[in-house]
This record gives C-alpha cells, sequence and structure tokens, in this order.
C-alpha cells in the first residue's frame, strides 16, 4: 500500500511539473496576470510536497524491508543494519534517480514559495525551465526505473548489498553531490529565464548565487568525504585515482566554482553577464553529463548500479535536449545580451577572467581525459588516460591560476595598478621562490610536489592578505568566507604535494610478536584473531604502534569477508597525528607462517579533506552572509511600503 | 628467453593461488624499489576500475608488482619492462601518456586551450593595454 502511494504521489507530481511548465510558457505569453500563471508557484510548491511524500514511502518499504518490492528485494538484507537499510534506498540507481527528483521539487518549492527579487515575467521562465527539466527526470522515474515495481512473488530473503557501500560514507556521499547538482540545475533554470526574457541583471546575479553557492559548498563536501572514502576503504592510501566517475563530480564543481566568480562580478560590478549565463549553461551540463557516466552503466564500477542501455540512451537523450536546447536558445540570445560593465586588465575584474579561462581549460582538460578513452574504445582502440596525464597536464593551467588567485583580491574593482600593492606582491614573490629553492635544495622532489608545496606556503599568506589594514569586526561575513575559502585551497594543496613527496610505505611479513619501522613509527605484531561480524568474518590483527618511540598505542586492522554477496574487503586503520596519519592494513598470511602488513606514514595527508572542509566552510560564510544581507533588505523595503502607506493614511 | 616464458607463468595463475613472492613485498635496495614504485604506480590493473597495478587487491595485478619488482632487481630498465607489459596486454596497460596516432589529440586540445585563453585575454583587453 505504501509504495503504491509512493508511486501515485510522483504520477501527480509529474503532473504538476507538466502544469508548471505550461503556465510559465503562457504567462510569457499572455502577461503575467492570467489565472494560469497564478498557478505556476502552487504547482512547484504542491509538487515539491508530493515528491517528498513520494521519497518518504522508499524509506519506509526499506526501512521494514518489504521484499515484496522488487528493489528492496534487490538491494536489501533484513540482516543489515536499520541505518544501511536506509541508505540503501538511494545506494541503488532507482533511489538514487528518486533522491535526485526530490531534492529538485523541494528546491523548485523554495524558489517558488520565496524568490520575489526578479521581475515577474522572468520568474514565470525560471519555473517553466525548472517544471521543464524536472519532467525529463519523472519520464524517467516512471517510464524505465520505478523504484516501485512490486514482484509478483515476494521474495524470501533480499539480496543485499554491496559491502564495499555498507558504510557510513554511502550514507553521506551521494546524497550531497545530488544536492549540488541539483543547486546547479536551478541556477540553470536562471539562467535559462534570464536568457529568455533578456534580464541579464545584477539582481538575476543576486537571486541565482546562493544557489550556486549552496550547490558548491554540497559538491565541494561530496568531493571531499568521496576521496576520504577511497582513501579509506580502498586500502592502498590513495585518495584520488582520476576515475571516470570522480571526474563526474570534479567537472560540475570547477564549472560551478568559475559560475561562482562570474556571477559575483555581475552581482556587484554588472559585468561579464555573457560568461555569467554560459557557465550556469556549463555547469548544468556538467552535473547531466555526470549523471549520464555514473548512472547509464557505460563506466563498470560499484557506481554503476544500472547496466541497462535503455537506460543509459535515455538519460542520453535528456543530456542531448536539455544540453543542445540550453545551448541553442544561448546562441540565438547571447548576442541580444550586451556584454557590461568595462574593466581594465589589472582589476580584481580582470583577476576573476583569469580565475574563469583557467577554471574552463582545467574542467575542458578533465572532460577531454574522461571522454576521450571512452570515444577510441567506440572504435576499438583502448587507451588508458590516467594520473600520469591528468597532473602535469592540469598543473599547467592551475598553478598559473593559483598565482592569480593570490594577487587578484588584493585589486580593486574596474581599475587598479600593481603598483599601489608591491609590498604585498613582492611578499607573495619571496615566499613562492624561497620555497622553491628551500625544498629544492633540501629535498631534492620532483617538479608537482615541489611547486605544490611552495605555492601553498605562498598562497596560505597571500589568502589573508585582503584582511590587512581592516578592522576585524567590520569584516563582512561574506569576505571572511572568501579568505578562508582561499586559504583552504592552500591547506588541501599543502596536504597533497606533502603526501606525494614525503609518504613512506612498507610492505612487511611479520610473524605473530614480529616488529617493523615504517617512517618515525615502530609496529608490532601481536597477534593475529578471527571476527564475527553481523554478515562477514574477518582476520584482525591486533597491533601496537608507537611514534617515534612514544607511548604506544594498539589497532586492530580487519581483512573481512561478506557473505551475502560473498566479497573480500580491507578495514584499514588510520592513527591520526597533527603531522600525519599512519595508514596500517592487514593483509593474508605468507604461507610460511608469516602475515602480511602494509603500512604507510604520510605526512600531512590529513590537511587535503582539511583544506576541503575548509574551502566549504568559506562557502558557507558567504552563503550565510549574502542571505542576511537579502533578508535585511527584504525587512528594510518592507518597513519602507508600511511607512508610505502610513504617511498616505495620514495624509 | 626461457627465463620470460619461466616468469611470465605466475600472470596464467587463477585467482586463488596463493600470490607471487615479490607481491605483497619490497625489494632489499630503497633504491630499487623506489624505482619499481614508480613504474607500477604508472601501469594499469586491467581487472580493475581506474587503478594502477600499485593500488589493487587484485591478483593479476599482485603478479604484475612481483613482475615489476624482479625485473627491477635483474637491473632492466623501467622503461624496457614498460614496453614489454605492453607488447604483451597492449597500450592500454600503460597510464604514461604517448603521443601516437590514436592520442594526438589528447596534447593538441591542451594546446590549443593555451592558445584560446591567450587569445580571449588578448581581445578581452587589448582596447586598455
Amino acid at each position: 500500500m505504501i509504495a503504491e502511494i509512493g508511486l501515485a504521489a510522483l504520477w501527480l507530481a509529474a503532473a504538476l511539473a507538466v502544469l508548471q511548465l505550461l503556465g510559465g510558457v503562457l504567462a510569457l505569453r499572455g502577461g503575467t496576470t492570467s489565472d494560469i500563471a497564478a498557478l505556476t508557484r502552487p504547482a512547484a510548491i504542491l509538487q515539491g510536497g508530493l515528491v517528498a511524500v513520494s521519497f518518504g514511502a522508499l524509506l519506509y518499504v526499506f526501512a521494514i524491508t518489504d521484499l515484496s518490492v522488487k528493489l528492496v528485494a534487490m538491494n536489501s538484507h533484513t540482516l543489515k543494519p536499520l541505518i544501511f537499510k536506509l541508505s540503501g534506498a538511494w545506494g541503488n540507481h532507482e533511489g538514487s534517480m528518486l533522491l535526485w527528483v526530490t531534492v529538485m521539487a523541494l528546491a523548485g518549492a523554495l524558489i517558488a514559495g520565496i524568490e520575489r527579487r526578479l521581475p515577474e515575467r522572468t520568474m514565470q521562465a525560471t519555473l517553466a525551465a525548472q517544471g521543464f527539466v524536472a519532467l525529463g527526470f519523472y519520464a524517467f522515474l516512471l517510464l524505465s526505473s520505478n523504484p516501485f515495481e512490486r514482484l509478483a512473488q515476494p521474495a524470501v530473503e533480499g539480496l543485499g548489498l554491496n559491502p564495499l557501500l555498507q558504510d557510513i560514507g554511502l550514507a553521506l556521499h551521494p546524497p550531497t553531490l545530488y544536492f549540488g547538482y541539483v543547486g546547479l540545475s536551478v541556477a540553470f533554470s536562471f539562467a535559462v529565464g534570464a536568457l529568455v526574457t533578456k534580464q541579464v541583471t545584477p539582481a538575476f546575479a543576486r537571486a541565482m548565487r546562493p544557489w550556486i553557492l549552496g550547490a558548491w559548498v554540497f559538491l565541494t563536501l561530496g568531493i571531499t568525504a568521496g576521496s576520504y572514502w577511497a582513501y579509506y576503504e580502498l586500502g592502498w592510501g590513495g585518495y584520488w585515482f582520476w576515475d571516470p566517475v570522480e571526474n563526474a563530480s570534479l567537472m560540475p564543481w570547477l564549472a560551478a566554482t568559475a559560475l561562482l566568480h562570474s556571477a559575483s562580478v555581475l552581482a556587484s560590478r554588472d559585468a561579464l553577464r555573457v560568461w555569467t549565463i554560459m557557465l550556469g549553461v556549463v555547469a548544468f551540463s556538467m552535473s547531466m553529463l555526470g549523471t549520464f557516466l555514473v548512472r547509464s552503466g557505460i563506466l563498470t564500477s560499484v557506481h554503476a548500479f544500472a547496466v541497462d542501455p535503455e537506460r543509459g540512451s535515455f538519460i542520453l537523450f535528456l543530456l542531448a535536449l536539455y544540453i543542445g536546447g540550453a545551448l541553442l536558445l544561448f546562441a540565438l540570445r547571447a548576442g541580444a545580451i550586451s556584454e557590461g560593465e568595462r574593466f581594465s586588465v589589472a582589476s580584481r575584474e580582470g583577476a576573476l577572467v583569469v580565475n574563469n579561462v583557467m577554471l574552463s581549460a582545467i574542467l575542458a582538460v578533465v572532460l577531454l581525459g574522461t571522454l576521450y578513452p571512452l570515444l577510441t574504445e567506440a572504435f576499438d582502440v583502448r587507451v588508458s588516460v590516467g594520473p600520469p596525464y591528468f597532473n602535469p597536464v592540469g598543473a599547467v593551467f592551475t598553478f598559473p591560476m593559483l598565482a592569480v588567485m593570490a594577487v587578484g583580491p588584493l585589486l580593486r574593482w574596474r581599475r587598479d595598478g600593481f603598483g599601489r600593492q608591491t609590498k604585498e606582491l613582492a611578499l607573495i614573490g619571496a615566499l613562492l621562490l624561497s620555497g622553491l629553492i628551500l625544498f629544492a635544495l633540501l629535498f631534492g622532489m620532483a617538479i608537482l610536489p615541489l611547486l605544490g608545496l611552495s605555492m601553498a606556503i605562498a598562497l596560505a599568506v597571500a589568502s589573508f592578505l585582503p584582511l590587512k589594514g581592516r578592522k576585524l569586526r567590520r569584516v563582512p561575513i561574506e569576505t571572511w568566507g572568501m579568505v578562508i575559502a582561499h586559504f583552504g585551497i592552500a591547506v588541501a594543496l599543502f596536504g597533497m604535494a606533502s603526501e606525494s613527496a614525503f609518504s613512506t610505505e612498507k610492505l612487511a611479513a611479520l610473524e605473530e610478536g614480529g616488529t617493523t619501522q615504517v617512517g618515525p613509527w615502530s609496529v608490532q605484531l601481536q597477534a593475529v584473531e578471527p571476527v564475527a561480524g553481523p554478515n562477514w568474518t574477518a582476520l584482525s590483527g591486533r597491533m601496537t604502534v608507537a611514534y617515534d618511540g612514544g607511548e604506544p598505542s594498539e589497532i586492530t586492522p580487519q581483512s573481512r569477508n561478506f557473505w551475502a554477496p560473498p566479497q573480500q574487503t580491507t578495514e584499514s586503520v588510520l592513527v591520526t597525528r597533527w603531522n600525519g596519519q599512519l595508514y596500517a592494513v592487514m593483509g593474508g598470511d605468507s604461507n610460511d607462517g608469516r602475515w602480511q602488513l602494509r603500512l604507510w606514514w604520510k605526512p600531512f595527508v590529513t590537511f587535503i579533506w582539511y583544506g576541503g572542509l575548509l574551502i566549504a566552510l568559506g562557502g558557507v560564510l558567504a552563503l550565510v552572509g549574502r542571505v542576511r544581507k537579502d533578508l535585511k533588505r527584504r525587512f528594510v523595503k518592507r518597513r519602507g511600503a508600511e511607512r508610505r502607506t502610513e504617511m498616505e493614511e495620514l495624509a | 628467453m626461457i627465463l620470460a616464458t619461466m616468469i611470465a607463468i605466475p600472470l596464467a595463475a587463477q585467482d586463488g593461488a596463493p600470490p607471487a613472492p615479490y607481491a605483497y613485498r619490497q625489494l632489499d635496495d630503497p633504491a630499487q624499489e623506489a624505482v619499481a614504485q614508480e613504474l607500477m604506480e604508472t601501469l594499469r590493473c586491467l581487472k580493475c576500475q581506474s587503478q594502477s597495478i600499485a593500488d589493487s587487491d587484485a591478483s593479476m595485478a599482485g603478479d604484475m608488482r612481483h613482475q615489476v619488482r624482479i625485473r627491477i632487481a635483474a637491473g632492466d630498465s623501467p622503461e624496457e619492462i614498460r614496453r614489454w607489459l605492453m607488447d604483451r596486454y597492449g597500450d592500454y596497460v600503460s597510464y604514461e601518456p604517448v603521443m601516437s596516432a590514436t592520442t594526438w589529440p589528447l596534447f593538441a586540445i591542451p594546446a590549443l586551450l593555451v592558445v584560446i585563453a591567450g587569445l580571449l585575454f588578448w581581445r578581452r583587453f587589448r582596447r586598455r593595454a
């Protein structure tokens, strides 16, 4: 019954999306005061409620493990802990697509409910675009991926869930990325609305900005969490593999970063109008492409639950429709939109243009490296594009961008000379240069980590320079957001460079009682014991580890065997200190009474994810600052209106 | 040649057979191990999704690590080993980007991007220069 209610709610929501689309289109033709136009906003709001009901129904059938629902029988198991039953609701193709439309409909309801800054015509066009995009996803769900499908004969037991995915990482990672993707879809709808009505104004950028910021924060968190998850779950200490699925989340992030900066210029300076619209289209295209890559089964990995060509073609069709349509609209309308205010190269806008172009170039490189092997495979030529390609080619664009990023926030809007900032520029340059020389002489490291470490130090200092000479209490929250996000980039860069330059690895075969050394750590294998969990058995290695002869502590990494479905995983143990992590993995026995251990000492590796968190924190601060300003402005406006009516009454 | 066929046998080993000796064991000489590690990070694990043989538990990756280590220990250069593996498994096994008839766009397009970026800046700012 509950499953049927979920399905019915989904159909009704799809019908409301049609109404939303029609209402918006008719409003554009017949004026915003007609009866139909008045329905657009309520349709969007009601639709959000219905989809939430539908998603609630899915959570419910997973929570009670209703094995007559096909999706539950395929992906869940009565023995799983409740939290993984619930997260299993979206740890599969159908459920994850339902999660996507849920977030999208809720976002649509939110803009329909509260966004009143823009001209009503632009808003109607925006909501129509939002309804149109949502409609495609409803069709996809209802026609080819119904999550509520029943089995004629209820299953006796569920088939379980990939044990690699039975992890708290799964509970958090896909939803955060989806929030990001959907936020970009809202930004896209705004861009389409503005294009249709030719109202590319600072007000439009201000309405769009919170959504970009929110999407960007979620993407940042999703990528950071996904990277940490791969790091501790895969058991080899790698945190980024340039896997197409990882790239699928990185590309929207790069586009959103560029869009964010471009929209800021539009909001405060009324410049870069066409750039902003184009980046809005590109950012959403990248989220669609990401969904396509991950969901179509074109890549074979734990992420590709749906190996079903019909679904792949459906998503490809949606991709072509939305992206093609948006690009066509852009091509037709972009000429009618003027460039906006002009500025000189040595200005903050100038620096932001460099940032935008560089980010777009990095995006193009990642896109190329991701799609090229797929393209050649279609012609039966298999090419491997991996870290040895992405790292240096990406760096060609990344390092110049980072250099501009260090300087840009120091410049004034519109027109500035570098002369005003000689001291600061000299400081950044000196830091960079001395870092390069010092690290090269001391450690003789490879070029990329060397550049990375020196740039990270220079950037870390440079990111705080915009605060120089200002009263810290008077600095707006959003400026703090920028400073912290830029500082986060420096921190993450430091972590990456340090991991690549200073990591030490030790593969050891030890008898019980044997000791070994990795970096400053000494490790003793005390005993190897069998352990059993709810749906797995494991070999657990009890070890004592001591840093630099200090107080020893005990760790127990495991090598686990799941039985439904059968699969082996490693449960690595990480010992975190402020200056890095010890990474310990239990291997198998080496057939001579000894046990294999894999150990790494990774100095400052944690900075990668601290950096990611700082970047997200910066985004949150910027968002809070912007929203607060907007609320204040609304309040002032309302008070002004009240005053005016009072005055009129008095008169 | 006989040596080559002998050490090639573990590559054909079934899953479940014990891993080759150097799959999970480092070379005693740290300098040689560093060279081997660097090479392993640029060789693709053919049974995995986007992982190098240095990051994989797959038995085939273990056998390949064994091959790389014993050949480095025997004095082969990394490029000889890479060539040997590419002859057996095709170019697909190597992540090292090589310019060839099938891969030139990977290099031409970024170069083009640099030119486009340069042109964009030049057009945008020349009027005020």
